[in-house]
């Protein structure tokens, strides 16, 4: 059993895999190390999401006036397309699976690296080249179809719209490789004493999202060449005028997009499974029930995709049985939500910011999930349909969820990525401002979408106008808290204190090894013969965890 | 207390039967979703206070569920889930069959408005009347891309899709006026792609249809005919105007001078303009013309290449007569005219 001494002062390992085999430019662009592929991944995505988050504010700005504010119409329109593009393909859909995922899946099965190191480089290679060409279609003309591209209005805009789906064609390959490489990674590299019901949770709930990526992407990939063929040439696939039909997109659409929901959301419950044991130091409440529930749910996650399309003509019947199935979704998520507030019980709770980021996305992911259950009773999705309920809900799921998810996983393996530690005062600063500054952007869209205010407008009735200012609010406080996080994170990579090997007392195999890791991940390879998530047979001498208190300093 | 909960959540008032049934569903949903968060999250507040840290390194026991907590962890929310599928499933099903004898309307969208047109003929651009206390279905598509025609306080919406039709029914209760929205996105100006729904009561909705049909010859354009003075003595002009309003022209081009989405027609005959080729012309008439069939040949700089051809879809009597109504179009000869769309008036909560 190699158990690093507890007792021992915080160390920064002196070899790791940011100065092997070397410290240049070179020796990063080439490296087949997955560490240094998915600190690349994190820090490119990031970069993206500054640039949609920017897209977002702009949006928000916008919308404090009925009519023209800062821009018009057609800008208007741009923006929103691109801050969907932005958010979805560079953003949320590569951040957790491919940057942490990257970092931690080969670590966390006892690896020395993924089972294709150079289909990983190709990976993030492939990412760049798709977000250079559908960023060079932005600045080019940019696309005003909505980040869903519907027929016939897709195929018929004047703007540029095919450089856009050539590059969500492209990114959809580096979905593929990663998810491909994950697959096999965890079937084939586990080490000797990790069987399967000794995976942690993190690991299973990136299978299941890597699952996803490889049977639905192909189906995004082939929509979107049809969408651009037809936009070129005119071949009247989606043309009802020449024998074609303009819903066949949704369903194609859907039947990828919707599943990709699950590629959005399935990462950050693995972040969250990870989370919450660490910080109530308490063996996970139904190890198997949250484990299989991932895989419940990207395979429910194919059969869903009709409820898009409730207003679009579809008969009574497929609507049903769209209605009943998104159902079983929630139920999956819901043994999840009530397996992780058990996991709390007779714990012993450390209210660190990972910890509050978990609070906030159990709130986001709990509303997120009801108000989608709401939207699958049908009826009510006639009324709600392409309004502001519908914004707010996706944002409750994308945003609350999954960027509450991000952010608990950086500040929660920051000391293990950077072998340093972020300010904890600083870091509680800035969870509240994030979520607080969440909670008033959104819940005022929800009442606009009760309201029946429809989404994508430019222009509004006055009588939506304070709502509108409400929810413009809130985003200032949000952008704020990003502000405020970026500062002290980049501070504490020069001046963080160390954090040695596992700074939480965490019982998950990533944090055997010292912080920042070796470049083979292990300097000995661990036995592991406990459990990632168990707390229960702790001695009571291994009292105090290296680097735990140097966290307030 | 319908009334109450309504306010509270921000929902229009409730023009239908159908408008309040999808409310009770709603009120029922909303509350069951708060007991519960209710309950999950005072659960976790206990657990965090009572089982927060008190020593670093704490053991803690192990607990592993029982098969009943996971029965009942699936059992109970599904039950839930399943008895709001079962309320709101048929109320959405019933609005896909529309009663025997309801009164057909036929809507079509296109970029960017709503056409309504009767039985025997009548039709108006972007109002919808209808008689209080009579179903109506709506048979829905569109001429372009994919629109959605939604009235918040029916609690309605159906998409208009391209090459076929779509239906959907209501039966509204209160003479009133109400906006329709579109509510798929369509484009540059999908925001300004609003109608109004009057209800009017059975009898005066009689009177209205009556007359529509028997002035069919004379002016099919409902939405204009209460707001706009006939011009006596230039029927030209009048035919111009006309097809101007349901060629959709106005819904781009202002009379008045505002800025809009197209070159205001005030004033535009044998102005000079410049050109995005740096270029400056005088908007005679054969470039009025030329403008209605090849938009894109000679486009205002400022302006987007948005405008569709009209190439085949006019006669040459009715580009002549849009022509004429345009060189009439002089600021001190003119008054304020329909730009765009109706004049909505907010409906007070």
């Amino acid at each position: 059993m190699s158990q690093f001494p507890d007792s021992s002062p915080p160390v920064f390992a002196e070899r790791n895999y940011l100065n092997t085999p070397a410290t240049g430019l070179k020796s990063w662009l080439t490296t087949l190390d997955h560490k240094r592929i998915g600190v690349m991944f994190l820090i490119t995505t990031l970069i993206f999401f500054a640039v949609g988050g920017l897209f977002a504010m702009l949006i928000r700005i916008e919308l404090l006036t009925p009519g023209p504010t800062i821009m018009d119409a057609m800008s208007y329109n741009r923006m929103f397309t691109l801050h969907g593009v932005v958010m979805i393909f560079l953003f949320m859909i590569p951040a957790i699976p491919s940057g942490f995922g990257n970092f931690l899946l080969p670590i966390m099965v006892g690896a020395k690296d993924v089972a294709f190191p150079r289909l990983n480089l190709l990976s993030f290679y492939v990412y760049l080249l798709g977000a250079l060409i559908a960023l060079g279609g932005m600045i080019y003309g940019g696309a005003d179809t909505g980040w869903t591209f519907y027929t016939p209005y897709s195929t018929t805009t004047t703007t540029k719209v095919v450089p856009i789906l050539l590059g969500a064609f492209i990114l959809g390959f580096s979905s593929i490789l990663t998810g491909l490489n994950f697959i096999v990674t965890v079937h084939t590299l586990r080490a000797p004493g990790i069987t399967w019901n000794k995976l942690p949770l993190f690991v299973w709930s990136i299978y299941g999202t890597s699952v996803i990526q490889i049977l639905a992407t192909p189906v995004l990939g082939m929509t979107l060449l049809l969408v651009a063929i037809e936009h070129a040439f005119g071949w009247g696939i989606f043309d009802p005028a020449r024998g074609g039909d303009p819903v066949l997109f949704q369903h194609f659409f859907w039947f990828y997009s919707h599943p990709a929901v699950y590629i959005m959301i399935l990462p950050a419950m693995a972040v969250i499974s990870e989370v919450v044991c660490a910080f109530s130091r308490k063996n996970i409440f139904g190890y198997k029930a949250v484990a299989y529930s991932s895989l419940g749910i990207a395979f429910v996650g194919f059969f869903t995709w009709g409820h898009h399309l409730f207003t679009s003509g579809q008969s009574a019947f497929n609507a049903g049985v769209f209605g009943v199935l998104s159902m079983f979704v929630g139920i999956f998520t819901a043994i999840k939500v009530f397996n992780w507030v058990a996991t709390m019980y007779k714990g012993s709770i450390s209210f660190k910011t990972p910890f509050v980021y978990f609070i906030g996305f159990l709130f986001f992911l709990f509303f997120g999930g009801m108000t989608g259950v709401a939207l699958a009773t049908v009826s009510l999705d006639i009324h709600w349909q392409d309004t502001y309920f519908v914004v707010a809900h996706f944002h409750f799921i994308m945003v609350g969820s999954t960027i509450m998810a991000f952010l608990a996983a950086l500040h929660y393996w920051w000391p293990k990525i950077t072998g340093r530690m972020y300010n904890e005062r600083w870091g509680l600063v800035g969870a509240t401002l994030v979520v607080s500054g969440f909670v008033f952007t959104f819940l005022p869209q929800f009442l606009l979408g009760n309201e029946g205010m429809p989404r994508r407008y430019f222009n509004y009735p006055e009588r939506f106008q304070a709502l509108n200012v409400a929810s413009t609010a809130g985003a200032s406080v949000l952008g704020i808290g990003f502000l405020v996080i970026l500062v002290y994170i980049l501070v504490s990579l020069k001046y963080g204190p160390v954090a040695g090997p596992n700074p939480w007392g965490s019982r998950g195999y990533e944090w055997l090894t010292p912080s920042p890791p070796p470049l083979e991940n292990f300097d000995e390879l661990p036995a592991f013969e406990r459990g990632p998530h168990e707390y229960h047979d702790l001695p009571g001498v291994e009292a105090v965890a290296p680097g735990a208190g140097s966290s307030h300093a | 207390m319908n009334d109450l909960l309504r306010r509270l959540l921000f929902l229009p008032p409730q023009l239908s039967r159908h408008a309040r049934d999808v409310d009770g569903l709603h009120f029922f949903v909303v509350i069951t979703t708060l007991v519960a968060g209710f309950l999950i999250f005072a659960t976790a507040l206990v657990f965090m206070i009572r089982y927060r840290r008190r020593r670093e390194g704490e053991a803690t026991p192990e607990v592993q569920p029982k098969h009943w907590h996971e029965a009942v962890f699936v059992g109970v929310p599904l039950a839930f889930f399943l008895l709001w599928f079962a309320i709101g499933y048929p109320q959405y099903v019933e609005t896909t069959q529309p009663p025997p004898g309801a009164m057909d309307v036929f809507v079509q969208g296109k970029k960017w408005m709503w056409k309504f047109a009767y039985q025997g003929g009548p039709s108006s651009i972007d109002v919808l009347r209808v008689p209080a206390g009579r179903p109506v279905r709506l048979l829905i598509t569109s001429r372009d891309v994919i629109h959605s025609f939604y009235v918040p306080e029916l609690r309605l919406k159906q998409d208009a899709l391209p090459g076929r039709y779509t239906q959907t029914w209501f039966q509204a209760d209160q003479p009133g006026r109400y906006q329709v929205f579109c509510a798929e996105y369509c484009g540059l100006s999908h925001s300004g792609m609003l109608a109004e729904l009057v209800v009017l009561p059975a009898p005066e909705f009689d009177i209205w249809i009556a007359e529509q049909r028997r002035g069919e010859a004379r002016a099919q354009d409902a939405a204009l005919t209460g707001s706009e003075r006939s011009m006596p003595g230039s029927s030209i002009l009048d035919q111009g105007r006309r097809v101007a309003a349901d060629q959709g022209c106005l819904k781009c081009h202002s009379v008045d001078g505002s800025r809009h989405i197209g070159p205001t027609f005030i004033d535009l005959y044998s102005r000079h303009e410049k050109l995005t080729t740096g270029e400056v012309i005088t908007a005679d008439e054969a470039y009025l013309t030329r403008s209605m069939m090849d938009p894109a040949a000679q486009l205002v700089a400022g302006y987007q290449n948005v405008m569709p051809s009209f190439q085949g879809r006019m006669t040459p009597p009715e580009v002549a007569a849009v022509v004429e109504y345009i060189k009439s179009l002089k600021t001190p000869a003119t008054d304020a005219g329909p730009s765009e769309g109706p004049v909505y008036e907010p409906i007070p909560r």
